[in-house]
């Protein structure tokens, strides 16, 4: 349904050109969740946002080629791109407590985007967002739909955005870090419902986290984005059983198991992210990999067969998982 | 909703009590004034001052005098002046006070029409000539004196091109009544209104643009465009909302402070004998009742707007209302 081919995304600064997005190439199928996962400034926001046009930057170039539903969006006029957009693609922001304009009702602002696209009758939109707001599990929908946002609290005020986002019956949704904002039992619930809606509006979601844990909760497959590129592709249950790229590695490593004895330290990354500005050549991740060696100055591609498990790491298949063992072996000869 | 304006008016009459108190005390209290010498004139005798102390009622302690002049103000409303004796004061104060108010009212639709179009057009548009042409139009009308530009607009109206096509429509300097020929007060003001908008028309263009700008910087903005709405209705309905907070608290003490005689120049360049003019007048003689008189007036219209403004808030933005 969805199809992004070779994205890039730069900006023209003063220190030169900076590529935020680095040639990504992605599918979503049908009501698939596919989750992007990566650390702050990895690329994440800025390439789902140059899906739906919201880079507003004159300084920023896009290309590459975004396929949705066989049609090309990248280059199409702001008109025609105002009509997919909260249409055909809707888009759920990190923050709720800043998302809505704080000075209409919450069913105002659902019957606007309703009124927008839709020919239909004030009260025929206001009949729809009481059901909208029903459907993500506000109670007492009729009365809150003429709340303002101030009224609500953090957890249903993202509720309060997810049925707008789901108005005009979105057939993918965009999800730019959908909980980071709310504490850890609401953060389940919106979960949760984006889960069920999923199969109830038939959408698709593009679910982008840092949250490992929100990727296995919810995606049926996984990117790992570094530094504006993709590293690894897989299934969940193939990366969180048998991750590839030495940075999925890391970022596995950095969360507590839930069975098994307690490690007595998480082991993080060691270093930062690299400036976009000077990436280092070939792999972005060689200066924080212990794996590191001649090759890795070339840049890799991601390795294995279009829609399997894919890396870009040229460590040879066959001596990952000996590799791997190896780093938990040498923090405890360490310790 | 009643208990929000009586204590509104409660406040009113303690703000007005209180500047009448200090307006009372400034004359009569602060070192070496003595308003009987004043009233007597220079080199007066003993017993001209003692004969005036009696005869305006100066002889009597401070308090007593306060509430006279308040009961004569307020009550009997028969005070008169110090300096024209029998000049009775109200009546100037409510032939004045029309005409500085044709005079602020006028303007104040300008210059608001003004300053959003000018706010709008150039958030709109920033970063474009546009947008740097009009903001250096706002700051040439800001820092054009309206005293100057006043008078150069009655060079061109009444003198150089008057007897052109252009400008041959301008009546003479002064004010015309509105009751008596609505049409001529309206010629007649116009071009005070539009010397007195060019300024705040300027001034409140940038301030709106400075704030429609960060307002287009805010989550909901983003949010209100990924629902695809067009970039007008996001400008319009979301941004502007949300920026004429400033906008409005700056209008209304602009238009307190200009109601209450802050037109003084304007006034004086157009031949408008309004309160700024009525205040001035009575500031040069230092004469009090008149000085009070406008000075009750202006007080009121001050808290007035503030009072309008706070209701504004309150239809603008819904956090501001008190939830119970």
């Amino acid at each position: 349904m969805l199809e992004v081919r070779d994205l890039s995304v730069s900006f023209r600064t003063e220190q030169g050109l900076v590529r935020a997005v680095d040639r990504v190439s992605f599918r979503v199928a049908p009501q698939e969740i596919v989750g992007i996962v990566g650390e702050s400034g990895s690329g994440k926001t800025v390439s789902l946002m140059s899906m739906v046009g919201l880079i507003n930057d004159p300084n920023a170039v896009i290309e590459g080629s975004i396929l949705y539903k066989g049609r090309e969006l990248i280059g199409l006029p702001q008109r025609e791109l105002r009509r997919v957009r909260g249409q055909e693609i809707a888009v759920i922001f990190q923050d709720p407590m800043t998302a809505l304009t704080p000075v209409y009702t919450i069913g105002w602002q659902i019957a606007e985007q309703i009124r927008e696209h839709e020919r239909i009758s004030a009260r025929g939109a206001r009949g729809r967002a009481v059901e909208l707001v029903r459907a993500v599990g506000i109670p007492h929908p009729e009365q809150a739909v003429d709340r303002y946002p101030h009224q609500l609290s953090g957890g249903m005020r993202q509720r309060a955005v997810i049925a707008m986002a789901l108005s005009c019956n979105p057939s993918l949704l965009i999800a730019d870090e959908p909980t980071t904002a709310l504490d850890v039992t609401v953060q389940a619930q919106i979960l949760a419902l984006l889960k069920r809606l999923r199969g109830e509006f038939q959408s698709s979601i593009l679910l982008v986290t840092h949250d490992l844990g929100v990727v296995a909760e919810t995606a049926d497959r996984v990117m790992v984005m570094y530094a504006g590129r993709i590293v690894e592709k897989a299934t969940t249950r193939e990366l969180f059983t048998d991750p590839w790229h030495p940075y999925s590695w890391g970022l596995h490593d950095s969360i507590p198991p839930l069975e098994g004895p307690r490690p007595r330290r998480l082991r993080s990354i060691p270093g930062s992210p690299p400036s976009l500005l000077n990436l280092p050549r070939g792999c972005a991740f060689q200066t924080r990999c212990r794996f590191r060696f001649a090759k890795c100055v070339e840049r890799p591609e991601l390795f294995g067969a279009e829609g399997a498990h894919r890396a870009a790491c040229f460590l040879p298949p066959e001596s990952r998982s000996v590799l791997r063992a190896g780093i938990g072996q040498d923090l405890k000869d360490a310790s | 909703m009643l208990t929000a304006i009586l204590r509104r008016l409660g406040q009113m009459a303690f703000v007005m009590l209180g500047i009448s108190i200090l307006v009372f005390l400034i004359f009569f209290a602060t070192p070496g004034s003595d308003p009987a010498s004043r009233i007597a004139g220079r080199n007066a005798s003993p017993q001209t001052l003692e004969a005036v102390r009696q005869s305006f009622g100066l002889d009597q302690p401070l308090p007593v005098q306060y509430a006279i002049m308040m009961k004569r103000l307020f009550v009997t409303q028969d005070i008169t002046s110090f300096v024209n004796r029998g000049y009775r004061v109200i009546p100037a104060v409510m032939q004045a006070a029309p005409i500085t108010l044709s005079l602020v009212l006028g303007a104040a639709i300008l210059w608001v029409i003004g300053g959003v179009l000018i706010g709008l057009i150039a958030a709109a548009t920033r970063g474009s000539l546009l947008d740097k042409g009009l903001m250096v139009v706002g700051l040439i009308g800001i820092s054009m004196p309206v005293y100057w530009l006043g008078e150069v607009m009655n060079l061109i109206t009444q003198s150089r091109l008057h007897d052109t096509w252009l400008f041959s429509w301008v009546p003479t300097l002064g004010y015309k009544s509105f009751s008596v020929d609505p049409w001529l007060w309206f010629k007649t003001m116009v071009i005070p209104w539009f010397t007195v908008a060019v300024l705040y028309a300027g001034l409140y263009g940038r301030v709106l643009r400075a704030s429609l700008v960060e307002s287009l910087q805010e989550d909901y903005i983003r949010t209100a465009r990924a629902k695809g709405l067009s970039e007008r209705r996001v400008l319009l309905r979301h941004a502007l909302r949300t920026s004429l907070i400033t906008f409005v608290t700056l209008f209304g003490l602009d238009f307190g402070a200009l109601v209450g005689g802050g037109a003084l120049l304007t006034e004086v360049v157009f031949g408008l004998q309004g309160i700024g003019k009525l205040t001035f007048d009575a500031l040069q003689n230092l004469d009090l009742p008149v000085i009070m008189a406008n000075v009750m007036y202006a007080s009121f219209f001050v808290v007035a707007a503030n009072a309008l403004v706070d209701m504004a808030y309150v239809v603008l933005d819904p956090r501001v209302r008190s939830e119970r």
